[in-house]
């Protein structure tokens, strides 16, 4: 059976669809909750994730900032908000809300915000527009992909209720595993664990829909290789995911079991997988056991360093489609970078030593590990090179899509070239949980992942909503932006080589460190900076959901089958079937005359006349 | 406007480099010079990756500044049509394996040095100073008593200290790292030293410092709220200074509240 048919079929049950201007309005037999709430359609599924994760991020930045506000003003009355949540302390945070705050602001940005708006926002919204399906392969999988968020969002909610968990988001044990060592996290930390859990459930239903849909929906014509790199990034983040999900979710379950006390009868589990014997923690009785702490951090590290290049990869991606087309120019090097994606994602899953080199495992491990992780720098470097390509000999329009893509390149080789120092066994020793690597990966998570983000939600806008936003705010979020992440991080390098350590309350409580608490308030003022300019982003996104230009299916003249629907497109998508002759980079094609670029559904430039008759090309 | 955007992203990569050019003059930099000689080599290595990561930097910043501004100012009808150059691809993936090879396998003898028993310097593995151990919120230091050597298990005569821990100077000596209950980092910075506790393990860590001085002693991995003030500090001294604090430390602890003849010695002089 071929996907042409299912297509066909499907299209058949939905012919009302076939109407030129079809924006869902024919489906008058869903109600308003299967239509927004329990939606089964990819792109309210794609949006629902977009506003979710658009609104943790304001979470998780508050967050930072009062982490941030610690830092450079410690034991001072934390602005607005110190009065009413620390009245008896007279507004000033102790040691353990500070704590709390670094680890919920790492738990939201990533398992709440970047993993849930590349996969989940863009996976869902993307991904059957761009291969030409009509919808995902599994669609009630796929809500419920999103609803498992909500157990998620609510069992960190009940963390943050009982003081919120405290151990960073590494959660290593010991910390994380008995109760006695940090009494102020009590259940938090037990809540945590199922948070991830349930975010992890969600990734895998995503995952497993994604790649499902991308092997077996592809429009006619749709090869591998003709698939856009958005396309490929989501293919290659769900098999990572599927691969590295189960580790994590073994190893959660395993700390909640060392953990889990439920009082009274049932005494609960206490298992000791990661506790060993004898251990006297905060005057307890010594613990029995046998367990082993450093198991945490293999099992984690397997999954977590395949994470970052899912939070990484689909914004490569969508940065790769955005940037051929503002460039007007074909992708310099499409199968380098698909290979170099595949290849990043191979070599991730054999370098999560490096996050250990001081662990005091087997140190041959540790060259092992650096030979591995200075490898992976290798496709990353080809990609930035390709990209640079692209630009070159192009014909640039600077909008705020551009910007934020060029942003994303000029930022990624920034955090890419930061993470040889931690790569070098000898160096990591000294850079190993100083501010170095807080640089180091915002560069790669904010400067690349949430920039390339920002392209993404301003590419695909119209076609989400069918109106544009706005240009000036666009240009003056991205400005501000830009200048507050670099104010901010950039200088974090310079402590790090000043040996500043993370996660400190008051470091200045060591001399050698005294002296940096201006540049500290420095960096402070500048994350203010950053997070108020959010608002802009925000305030222009929903106000031009209902005040944007109106914009018919192609407003930036790209290639890409999702232009090809209407925006925003109806109920199944496509109402004229997609048949793909190309792939989605032919910009400035030689011998066309009228206009510089060729949708992948138009037919070929020099072909006889009855192949155009059969296949219409749709495109304003 | 397309050349202020050009501009914007040229001025940068070069307001980082004049940024970071100025940061050792205001202190944003080393606390000062390594005390240890293998300290100096991982500083070496760091200036190493730190002069290939600007040639790097400036290199990719300025041609993608470079492209752009070209582009910008294309009055072609149309962009360049390439979708490539496999010549390119390859010198590309080519130069930066090699560099990155080197890079990896130059650096294995400092951590081989630094980590692997075989190459602690003699003697270190034989006669540890002093076992460390890390606990919530401080560090707690046993000493052998002087002529006798450090057993795994605490002996009737070993010498404690808490978050003061002593070396001879130029002496490379040894110490056992143990945790008492979650996991802690035992950091240097001033020797480039860095070494999880691990609970339930002991993890030998050697160095040799060649200058007196106190030096900073942190805990580098959360071990709960008072992270951050797991503060000690390590004191190097002549030999005949550590000795002395060893005989010291034992008097004060052998002390019972009665004169010793040594004391009483020492009175009648």
């Amino acid at each position: 059976m071929s996907t042409a048919e299912v297509a066909l079929g499907h299209d058949h049950d939905h012919d009302h669809a076939h109407a030129p201007d079809a924006h869902g309005h024919g489906h008058h037999q869903l109600s308003f909750i299967q239509k927004y709430v329990f939606s089964e359609d990819h792109k309210m599924i794609g949006l629902q994730f977009l506003f979710t994760t658009l609104l943790m991020l304001f979470l998780g930045g508050g967050l930072a900032l009062g982490v941030r506000w610690q830092v450079a003003f410690p034991w001072t009355d934390l602005p607005i908000l110190g009065r009413i949540l620390f009245p008896e302390a007279g507004g000033q945070m102790s040691p353990e809300f500070y704590t709390m705050l670094f680890t919920m602001h790492a738990t939201v940005m990533i398992f709440l915000v970047i993993i849930p708006i590349l996969a989940g926002a863009f996976g869902n919204f993307l991904i059957p527009l761009m291969v030409g399906a009509d919808d995902m392969a599994f669609p009630k999988l796929n809500m419920m992909s999103y609803w498992f968020m909500w157990p998620a969002m609510l069992f960190f909610g009940l963390s943050f209720y009982h003081g919120g968990a405290a151990a960073g988001w590494t959660s290593y044990p010991l910390l994380s595993d008995l109760r006695q060592s940090a009494p102020y996290s009590g259940s938090a930390q037990t809540y945590w664990l199922l948070g991830v859990t349930f975010v992890g459930v969600s990734s895998m239903m995503g995952s497993v829909n994604y790649m499902t849909t991308i092997i077996n929906m592809r429009a006619p014509g749709m090869t591998l290789f003709r698939m856009p790199l958005t396309i490929w990034s989501m293919f290659i983040t769900a098999i990572l995911q599927a691969f590295a999900l189960p580790v994590l979710t073994a190893a959660g379950f395993m700390l909640v079991f060392d953990r889990l006390d439920f009082g009274g009868y049932f005494e609960g589990i206490h298992s000791t997988f990661f506790v060993p014997a004898g251990l006297v923690v905060n005057n307890a009785e010594p613990t029995v056991g046998g367990g082993q702490p450093l198991l945490w951090q293999h099992l984690f590290w397997f999954y977590s360093h395949p994470a970052v290049y899912i939070m990484l990869l689909p914004a490569m991606g969508m940065v790769s489609d955005v940037l051929s087309c503002m460039c007007r120019k074909p992708i310099f090097g499409y199968k380098p970078m698909v290979y170099s994606m595949s290849a990043i994602a191979g070599l991730g899953f054999i370098v999560w030593g490096h996050h250990m080199f001081t662990s005091g495992m087997n140190p041959a491990l540790g060259m092992t590990f650096m030979v591995s992780t200075m490898m992976i720098a290798l496709p990353s470097a080809v990609k930035v090179f390709n990209w640079i390509g692209t630009i070159w000999g192009g014909r640039v329009q600077f909008n705020t899509p551009m910007l934020n893509c060029v942003a994303f390149v000029s930022m990624f080789v920034v955090g890419g070239l930061s993470g040889i120092f931690m790569a070098s066994v000898p160096t990591d020793i000294y850079f190993h949980d100083t501010y170095m690597i807080v640089a180091h990966f915002h560069y790669v998570i904010f400067g690349a992942t949430l920039f390339g983000v920002f392209a993404g939600i301003h590419f695909w806008y119209p076609k989400m909503f069918g109106r544009m936003m706005n240009e000036t705010v666009g240009k003056w979020h991205f400005f501000l932006t830009f200048i507050g992440f670099n104010g901010t991080f950039f200088p974090m390098h310079m402590l790090g080589i000043a040996g500043f350590p993370r996660r400190y309350a008051d470091p200045y409580l060591h001399p050698y460190l005294e002296h940096l608490m201006p540049l500290n308030q420095f960096i402070t003022y500048s994350a203010i900076l950053m997070g108020f300019s959010q608002f802009l982003l925000l305030g222009n996104f929903f106000v031009s959901i209902f005040n944007g230009k109106k914009i018919g299916r192609n407003p930036w003249n790209a290639n890409g089958l999702e232009w090809t629907a209407p925006s925003p497109p109806g109920h199944g998508n496509f109402d004229i079937l997609p048949v793909v002759y190309r792939g989605p980079y032919e910009y400035s094609t030689p011998g066309q005359v009228d206009r510089d670029f060729l949708m992948q559904t138009d037919p070929p430039l020099r072909k006889t006349a009855s192949t155009v008759a059969a296949t219409p090309a749709v495109h304003h | 406007m397309r050349k202020f955007w050009c501009l914007f992203f040229m001025f940068w990569p070069i307001a980082a480099i004049v940024y970071s050019a100025m940061s050792p003059a205001y202190g944003w930099w080393f606390p000062g010079d390594s005390v240890t000689e293998l300290g100096q080599r991982i500083d070496n290595l760091f200036y190493l990756i730190l002069i290939i990561i600007t040639v790097v930097f400036i290199g990719t910043q300025m041609a993608l500044g470079y492209a752009l501004w070209k582009a910008a100012h294309n009055e072609d009808e149309k962009a360049h049509f390439s979708h490539g150059s496999h010549n390119l691809e390859v010198i590309w993936s080519v130069a930066p394996a090699v560099i990155l090879l080197f890079l990896a396998l130059y650096q294995m003898d400092v951590w081989r040095d630094f980590r692997v028993k075989a190459y602690f310097p003699e003697g270190t593995i034989e006669t540890p100073i002093a076992e460390v151990t890390a606990r919530q919120f401080e560090w707690r230091i046993r000493y052998p008593a002087p002529g006798k050597k450090l057993q795994p298990k605490p002996q009737p005569d070993d010498l404690y200290a808490v978050n003061e821990l002593r070396a001879p100077i130029g002496r490379a000596v040894m110490i056992q790292l143990r945790s008492e209950d979650v996991q802690h980092a035992f950091f240097l910075p001033h020797l480039r030293i860095k070494q999880d506790a691990i609970p339930g393990q002991i993890i030998p860590i050697w160095f040799k410092a060649e200058k007196k001085g106190i030096y900073e002693l942190l805990c580098a991995e959360l071990c709960g709220w008072g992270h951050y003030k797991m503060r000690a500090q390590l004191t190097v001294e002549r030999e005949v200074e550590f000795q002395d604090y060893l005989k010291k430390l034992q008097t004060d602890q052998n002390y019972d509240g009665f004169p010793t003849s040594d004391s009483v010695a020492k009175k009648e002089e």
